[in-house]
């Protein structure tokens, strides 16, 4: 370890403004976003930032380029990067210190580059600040580090713009953009959260590959514990803005000191772990209600310009069923077709062939009219609780409107239902005339099971219901789901891309890849002793908790290749 | 491609058919005799007969109809005095009033209205970009306050207000200007720009408004987007981030805004031209409605019906080529 600190924050503190016009800030209060954080990075080290949504992590990592100067927002105690004070610094100090010294790796790859111009055009633009090259240079630059990161046939590849890359590889451009100007430090903040497991393991063995070539420190930010285990040598965890835990990985991890750390750690799913599962013990063998013979799906497509349309089957001949008081989980990645089977079980969609039942009725092929006395037995709750509700009504009219389509009027029973179904899902009966932004992301997904659970349902299809949640509200809302389904014997379709979610709440589980069912079996069965090479791909792809496993795993991964 | 053209102009042809539909049969039921217009108002019963039977007026609407669809496809002739006037495909028709071919009368006049509305059009992006693009960059200062303040006065006073207080003023009372004239471009360029700098400019005065709002909101929308954050994080100065990479995005909305808005120009700049006593298409649009003029009324109907739906075809072009993520279909 060097002597000389690459990151020095000392007593930081961030507040943002709140409730005043953005034209005279200094009139309202301010919310304090980070509170009193200190760490220190050696040159060549890597720490990781960990804490849910709304604990300052993100913050701490702009602070690191000076991202709040100009923004309104107050700073307090000191951000030394690599020499430069962060918070302080201007003009061509600042441009060095951003991009130069340290560079940023953005969550969300598609929002983070410009769509307009081509990748590598971006990416010799950010070349041009920071070295007096000439354009051409800088365009070879481009593509030098765009092969560095692993895209294939950099140099023509690097003419295309951001839509025209998978989500991986779009990662991929945004590291290879923090690469360009070979910065000491590289800040990461979610870089793999929008990403399917397997190709998030790929970015984290490229981070890591990388940081080993270059010498580069690293600040890895992150909600996902399991992110970290195999990536930091230090983490540091937060809450509500404050340091709640700092320490070696190993030790954070392996044997956490504060309660809030081992909460945290706890609520995460474990894939390898037999759970206890939270339906009932013995698997149930109630009524068959659901069951699918060879659906398939196609959907049209347009090529681009000038191409005829041909379709493409998203779902490719899938059989299953369905018992009242089970759970399925569907598990696969992104583009698998697995949202597109769900909305077809509830008979959202229509399937191009195959036939589907229900209760040992043919309900594939009915028209609209015929579907409506079963719309109320079949059921889905959707992935993102924030645009699956009105934002322009109250939350009690959301979960009355399933009641009134059923043909409800009397208004006092509405409301006495929809409470009864407030404090079902653990909220408050009394919240009947908020607003869906009044509420928290784990809290707006309880309203939706709410809605889905008005019309007293016999089978819900959950589409992620999840992935847009913290783990320790993940645990709450998967655990909730299971107490419905016990009390109600609810049969439970549980779509998913994450491999440990699943496991934890699901009797049965079928991977689904490029619109087929490649296994399907007992839970325990399939990620225990998993027969198809996909599944135990995806098996191996998934992160492990502990520092040792995590190391094992990436060297049985690159010895794979 | 050729697929989105040729759906579009298939669609094309069904508009303008309707609006032809449209236009006879709102003549038919208005009242109102054109051959009595059209003859004058000392003929006698006979003379005005002899015009009905001569433009054809005496057969059923249907029957004019056809002819009229005849000569659109495959040309007609006219009797005109003494001997027969051919009009070849595509015929617009003869005018009730002067016996002219319509689409003579079109072709006189469509240079003045392009002249009005492009020039008018070129005003108004410099004047409604810039205007939003600096309330944009200087929100919430007493600056921008000023400039949405004057933009929003732009689009609730009529053009008629707006032209009649220039004119007065500029050309009357200063005399910095000239009244305002249509001199061709071809014949004297100079002469050209000044008599039509009054009229472009109360015309684009009341768009820029519009523009100007546009502008500001896309210019704001793109500036908080995720990726100039990135660009900001890299060093990349707020000038070239504003330039390079918020200008781009905001103005695809102005793009197609402006196709748009030019071709709806073509038929209802009527207001501008009576003002300025401009010969545009609009002006004869509204001499030819007072005077029952059903064939000119009609290719003048079709005409501006092409630019717009013209206009639109080239606002989805102009999205797929400044925006590469949309696909056209």
């Amino acid at each position: 370890m060097s002597d000389e600190l690459l990151v020095d924050v000392r007593d930081l503190v961030v507040e943002f403004p709140v409730g005043a016009p953005a034209a005279a800030p200094s009139d309202g209060g301010h919310l304090r976003a980070v509170d009193g954080v200190t760490f220190t990075l050696a040159a060549g080290q890597a720490l990781g930032i960990v804490g849910e949504s709304g604990s300052g992590k993100s913050t701490v990592a702009a602070a690191l380029l000076g991202l709040h100067q100009g923004t309104g927002a107050r700073t307090g105690g000191s951000v030394r990067v690599a020499g430069v004070d962060a918070a302080t610094a201007q003009g061509a100090d600042l441009r060095r210190l951003r991009g130069g010294l340290a560079a940023m790796v953005f969550q969300d790859p598609l929002s983070a580059l410009d769509p307009y111009y081509a990748v590598g055009d971006q990416i010799a633009e950010v070349v041009r600040v920071h070295r007096t090259v000439s354009r051409r240079d800088a365009r070879a630059r481009a593509v030098q580090v765009l092969d560095r990161v692993g895209i294939a046939d950099a140099a023509r590849r690097s003419r295309s713009r951001p839509h025209e890359f998978s989500g991986g590889m779009r990662q991929r451009v945004l590291i290879a953009m923090a690469l360009a100007c070979e910065p000491r430090l590289l800040v990461a903040d979610e870089p793999t959260t929008a990403l399917d497991v397997t190709v998030q393991a790929q970015i984290l063995d490229l981070l890591h590959e990388l940081r080993a070539e270059t010498g580069a420190g690293l600040v890895l930010v992150t909600h996902d514990l399991g992110v970290v285990a195999g990536s930091v040598d230090r983490v540091l965890v937060m809450k509500d803005g404050r340091a709640v835990e700092h320490g070696p990985v190993a030790e954070v991890l392996g044997a956490p000191r504060e309660p809030y750390t081992r909460a945290l750690l706890a609520a995460v799913p474990r894939v390898d772990a037999p759970q206890a599962p939270v339906g009932p013990a013995d698997p149930p063998r109630g009524e068959l209600l659901l069951e699918a013979t060879e659906l398939r799906r196609e959907f049209a497509t347009r090529g681009g310009l000038t191409r005829r349309s041909a379709p493409v089957a998203a779902v490719d001949g899938v059989s299953l069923t369905v018992r009242a008081g089970e759970t399925l989980g569907i598990v696969g990645e992104s583009g698998s077709g697995k949202t597109t089977l769900g909305r077809m079980l509830v008979r959202l969609l229509e399937p191009t062939a195959g036939r589907l039942h229900y209760r040992g009725r043919d309900i594939g092929a009915l028209g609209e009219r015929e579907l409506r006395s079963l719309r109320r037995e079949l059921q889905m709750v959707f992935q993102d609780p924030a645009s699956s509700l009105n934002p322009r009504r109250t939350i009690g009219e959301s979960v009355a409107d399933p009641l009134r389509v059923a043909g409800e009027s009397d208004e006092r029973r509405i409301r006495t239902r929809v409470g009864e179904l407030l404090e079902r899902v653990g909220l408050n009966a009394d919240w009947y005339h908020r607003y869906p932004h009044e509420f928290s992301g784990g809290q707006r997904q309880r309203v939706g099971i709410a809605r889905a659970l008005a019309p007293e349902p016999r089978l819900i299809v959950c589409d992620e219901p999840v992935s847009a949640l913290d783990v320790t509200t993940q645990a709450q809302v998967v655990d909730l789901l299971g107490e419905l389904q016990r009390d109600l014997g609810l049969a439970l379709v549980f779509i998913a891309h994450d491999l440990a979610v699943v496991r934890q709440v699901s009797d049965r589980v079928a991977v689904m890849r490029a619109g087929r069912f490649v296994e399907q079996g007992d839970a325990d069965t399939v990620y225990d002793s998993p027969q198809h090479p996909y599944t135990k791909d995806l098996l191996a792809a998934v992160p492990a908790l502990d520092p040792t496993e995590a190391t094992a795993r990436r060297h049985a991964r690159l010895a794979a290749v | 491609m050729t697929r989105f053209l040729l759906r579009k102009a298939v669609g094309m042809i069904g508009v303008l058919f309707a609006l032809t539909l449209v236009v006879y049969a709102a003549f038919y039921l208005a009242p109102g005799d054109p051959a009595q217009l059209a003859c004058g108002e000392k003929c006698s019963p006979a003379q005005v007969l002899q015009v009905r039977e001569r433009l054809g007026l005496d057969a059923p609407v249907h029957l004019q109809y056809a002819r009229f669809l005849q000569g659109l496809v495959a040309g007609r002739d006219f009797s005109a005095g003494t001997g027969l006037l051919h009009c070849p495909a595509p015929c617009l028709g003869v005018s009730y009033r002067s016996g002219e071919q319509v689409s003579d009368m079109i072709a006189a006049r469509l240079p003045v209205t392009a002249s009005l509305a492009f020039g008018a059009m070129v005003i108004w992006l410099v004047l409604g970009v810039g205007t939003g693009l600096l309330s944009a960059l200087r929100r919430g200062r007493l600056s921008e306050r000023l400039l949405t303040a004057l933009t929003l006065t732009g689009t609730a006073v009529p053009v008629f207000v707006i032209g009649l207080v220039l004119l007065i003023v500029l050309c009357a009372q200063l005399q910095w200007l000239p009244f305002p004239s249509y001199v061709p471009l071809t014949e004297d360029p100079q002469q050209w720009f000044w008599g039509l700098l009054l009229p472009w400019f109360s015309l684009a005065l009341i768009e820029s408004a519009k523009y100007a709002r546009l502008t500001r909101s896309a210019m704001l929308e793109t500036l908080a987007e995720d990726h100039i954050r990135t660009f900001r994080a890299y060093g990349v100065s707020e000038r070239h981030l504003v330039t390079r990479h918020a200008l781009r995005g905001a103005l695809t909305p102005v793009i197609a805004l402006t196709a748009m808005d030019l071709g709806t120009l073509f038929g209802s700049a009527v207001l501008t031209e009576s003002l300025f006593g401009l010969p545009g298409l609009g002006k004869l649009l509204v001499s030819s409605v007072s005077l029952i003029d059903l064939p000119t009324v009609v290719g003048l109907v079709l005409v501006t019906g092409f630019c717009v739906v013209l206009a639109n075809i080239v606002a989805d072009l102009l999205y797929a080529v400044t925006d590469r993520r949309v696909v056209l279909g």
